[in-house]
C-alpha cells in the first residue's frame, strides 16, 4: 500500500546487548519537509538513522522509509535514499570527480547523464577547482560537501544527514544549510540529526527530541518553545557580594557567578518583574544590567532532556 | 537490463575503483611483489650454491637450483600477494566509504569481487615480473607453449583461492595490522613443503606435512610443466586443493561481509 510519509516508525525499538537504544519510537515525517532528530550524544541518533538506511536491524517495529518496509525489501528503500554520515564517506585515494564518476557508475548512470550530472555537482557545491586534486588534499568542509554531493548523484528523494556540519567552522556551516535549503526546494525530504539547537531551528520544519532512546516531545520550533513557558529575567550585579545578597532574597533563582548574573525563571509577566525588582529595591540592590530571555530551543532541551542546567525550570 | 548484468556492471565499478586505488598507493603492490625478488636473489646467490649441489645429479650447483626454487618463489609471490590482499580489504574496509556502499542498491558482493579481481590483476603482473628476474639469473625453463599456457592457469588458480581465503581473513582482522599477520602462514608454507628443498631430505614428521599440504601439489605441477619430468596425481591434488580453498574463503568472506557491523564502535 503507498504511504503519502517519507519515513513511517512505529514501535521502534533496538538494543546492543543490555543496552536499550531505542525504546519504542513512533515517528512520521511528511514527504519534502526537513526533520530534525536532536539529542545529546549516546541518545540513539546515529543508531536510529542507520536502522533507517538499512545499515542495521531494528529488534521490533515496523520501518517504512519512501514507502518501502525497510527489512522486506531494502533494495527499494536503498534506491531512493541518500545518506551522509558523521564520518565521510569518500574515498581518499580518488579524486573528487572520480569519486562523484564512481557513485554514477554504481546508480548505473548513462555516461552523458552522468557527465551532466558531475559537472553540474561539482559547480553547485563550489568544487570545480578541486575536481581533479586526491581527496585526500581535500579540507574538512569541502571533504562533507564532496560526501553530500556524491549522495545526490542519484537525485534521492529522502536525503538522511546524520550530524552535517559537527567540526565545521562557522562558514562552513552557513553553507552546507544553504544547501540543505536548496534540496528542500527541488522537492527532497530531509531527515537531519544534530546536537546543535540553532541548527534545528533554522532548518526543521519539525523537531524532535531523543532522550535516553525516546521521543520525549515532536513539534515545531514555536510548538516546543510552548512547552516552556515564561520567561529568564537575568540581572548583572557590580560585585560578587551584591549578587549573593540577590541571590538570597531571591531563592528560585540562579546565581552564575562567574558572569555575576542571576537568572530568575518567571511567566514573563509585567508584575513577576515588578516583584522582583521591588524585593531588591527594598533591600537596596542595584542591579547594572537587565535583560528579558524569552526560552530558545536550549530551555526547551535542557527542560526536556533533565540534563543539570542552570535554567531553573517552573511552569506557573 | 538484468541483475546479472548489474551484478556484472558493478564488479567491474568496483574493479576499476581498486585498480585506481592500487596505483595511486604502490607501496604496498611494491612491498608485496618486492618480496619474493628479494626471496629469489637470496636463494639463488647466497644459499643457491651449497642447496643445489645438495639435489644432486650430474650437474648440480647453483644453475640447477635456480630452476628447482622458481616455482617455490613463484608460490611465495602468490602468498605474499594474498597478504596485500588482506592488507587492502582491511584499509578499505575502515574507511567509510563501505558503510556508504551498504547503503546503496549495488549487486551483492560486488565490493569483494572487485577486491580479488583486482589483486588477480596485480598478482599476475608481479608474477610475470618475478619470472622474468628468474629468467635473468638463469631459470632455463623447457616449457612448451602449451605448458606455458597450463602454468599460466595454474597460477591463476592458487592466486584465486588464496585471495578470497585473504579477503576473508582482512574482513575477519578487526585491524590492519592484524590484517598482516594473519596471511603470515601462507607465506612461510612453501618452505614447509617442496618449494626449497626436496621434502624427503627432511625428518620423518616434518615430511609427512610437508607431502600432504597444499602449496607442494602446486609447486610440484609447476615444477613438471616448467621443467619437464613426472607430475603425476599433483595436478589433480592442485586442482581440488585450490577449489577447496577458494570455496572456504569465498564462503567466509561473504558471511563477514554480511555480519560485519557498519561502523565500528
Amino acid at each position: 500500500m503507498p504511504d503519502s510519509a517519507a519515513v513511517r516508525i512505529t514501535g521502534l525499538r533496538k538494543s546492543f546487548g543490555e543496552l536499550t537504544v531505542l525504546d519504542g519510537i513512533d515517528l512520521s515525517v511528511d514527504e519534502g519537509t526537513v526533520f530534525a532528530l536532536l539529542g545529546p550524544n549516546g541518545a540513539g541518533k546515529t543508531t536510529m538513522v542507520d536502522i533507517l538506511c538499512t545499515l542495521s536491524r531494528a529488534d521490533a517495529g515496523t520501518v517504512l522509509v519512501g514507502g518501502h518496509d525497510v527489512v522486506r525489501d531494502p533494495e527499494a528503500v536503498r534506491a531512493a535514499i541518500a545518506v551522509t554520515g558523521q564520518f565521510s564517506a569518500v574515498d581518499n585515494l580518488l579524486t573528487g570527480a572520480e569519486n562523484l564518476r564512481l557513485m554514477a557508475d554504481l546508480r548505473h548512470l548513462g555516461r552523458h547523464e552522468a557527465h551532466r550530472r558531475i559537472a553540474d555537482l561539482l559547480d553547485r557545491f563550489d568544487l570545480g577547482e578541486a575536481a581533479d586534486k586526491p581527496v585526500a588534499t581535500y579540507s574538512g568542509g569541502m571533504r562533507r560537501k564532496l560526501d553530500l554531493a556524491m549522495g545526490l548523484v542519484s537525485r534521492p528523494r529522502i536525503v538522511f544527514l546524520d550530524e552535517p556540519t559537527t567540526g565545521l567552522d562557522p562558514r562552513s556551516r552557513r553553507t552546507m544549510w544553504e544547501i540543505v535549503r536548496g534540496l528542500v526546494a527541488d522537492g527532497a525530504t530531509i531527515f537531519l540529526t544534530t546536537q546543535y539547537l540553532e541548527e534545528a531551528d533554522e532548518l526543521a520544519d519539525r523537531i524532535g527530541v531523543l532522550d535516553g532512546g525516546r521521543l520525549v516531545a515532536e513539534g515545531t520550533s514555536e510548538e516546543l518553545k510552548r512547552l516552556v513557558p515564561g520567561a529568564t529575567l537575568r540581572l548583572t550585579f557590580r560585585d560578587r557580594a551584591e549578587l549573593e545578597s540577590a541571590a538570597g532574597l531571591l531563592p528560585d533563582a540562579t546565581s552564575l557567578p562567574e558572569t555575576l548574573t542571576l537568572a530568575v525563571r518567571g511567566d514573563g509577566s509585567l508584575r513577576s518583574i515588578r516583584s522582583v525588582l521591588r524585593t531588591l529595591d527594598e533591600a537596596a540592590i542595584d542591579a547594572e544590567h537587565l535583560v528579558v530571555d524569552t526560552p530558545d530551543l536550549d530551555d526547551v532541551f535542557l527542560a526536556l532532556t533533565g540534563r543539570p542546567t542552570d535554567v531553573t525550570v517552573e511552569i506557573s | 537490463m538484468t541483475t546479472l548484468t548489474y551484478a556484472l556492471g558493478d564488479s567491474a565499478t568496483m574493479l576499476r575503483r581498486n585498480l585506481k586505488r592500487a596505483v595511486r598507493y604502490p607501496a604496498l603492490t611494491v612491498l608485496v611483489a618486492g618480496m619474493p625478488v628479494v626471496f629469489l636473489l637470496l636463494f639463488v646467490f647466497v644459499f643457491g650454491g651449497t642447496l643445489g649441489a645438495g639435489l644432486g645429479g650430474a650437474t648440480a650447483g647453483r644453475a640447477e637450483y635456480v630452476n628447482f626454487v622458481t616455482p617455490g618463489i613463484l608460490l611465495i609471490g602468490v602468498a605474499s600477494a594474498a597478504q596485500g590482499t588482506a592488507i587492502a580489504v582491511a584499509m578499505d574496509m575502515n574507511e567509510g566509504i563501505i558503510a556508504r556502499f551498504r547503503t546503496m542498491s549495488i549487486a551483492r558482493g560486488s565490493v569483494l569481487t572487485g577486491h580479488v579481481l583486482s589483486s588477480l590483476i596485480q598478482t599476475m603482473l608481479g608474477l610475470a615480473i618475478i619470472l622474468g628476474v628468474a629468467l635473468l639469473v638463469g631459470f632455463r625453463p623447457t616449457a612448451t607453449a602449451a605448458e606455458w599456457i597450463s602454468v599460466v592457469g595454474v597460477l591463476a588458480m592458487a592466486t584465486f583461492a588464496l585471495v578470497w581465503l585473504s579477503v576473508a581473513m582482512g574482513l575477519a582482522a578487526k585491524t590492519v595490522e592484524s590484517a598482516s599477520n594473519m596471511p603470515m602462514l601462507l607465506v612461510l608454507l612453501p618452505f614447509f613443503g617442496s618449494g626449497f628443498v626436496p621434502t624427503d631430505s627432511m625428518p620423518a614428521g616434518l615430511r609427512a606435512f610437508a607431502e600432504y599440504q597444499p602449496f607442494t601439489p602446486v609447486m610440484d605441477t609447476l615444477r613438471g610443466l616448467l621443467l619437464g619430468g613426472p607430475i603425476g596425481t599433483s595436478a589433480v591434488l592442485a586442482v581440488a586443493w585450490c577449489a577447496g580453498i577458494s570455496a572456504v574463503g569465498w564462503i567466509w568472506a561473504r558471511r563477514r561481509y554480511e555480519r560485519r557491523p557498519a561502523r565500528q564502535p
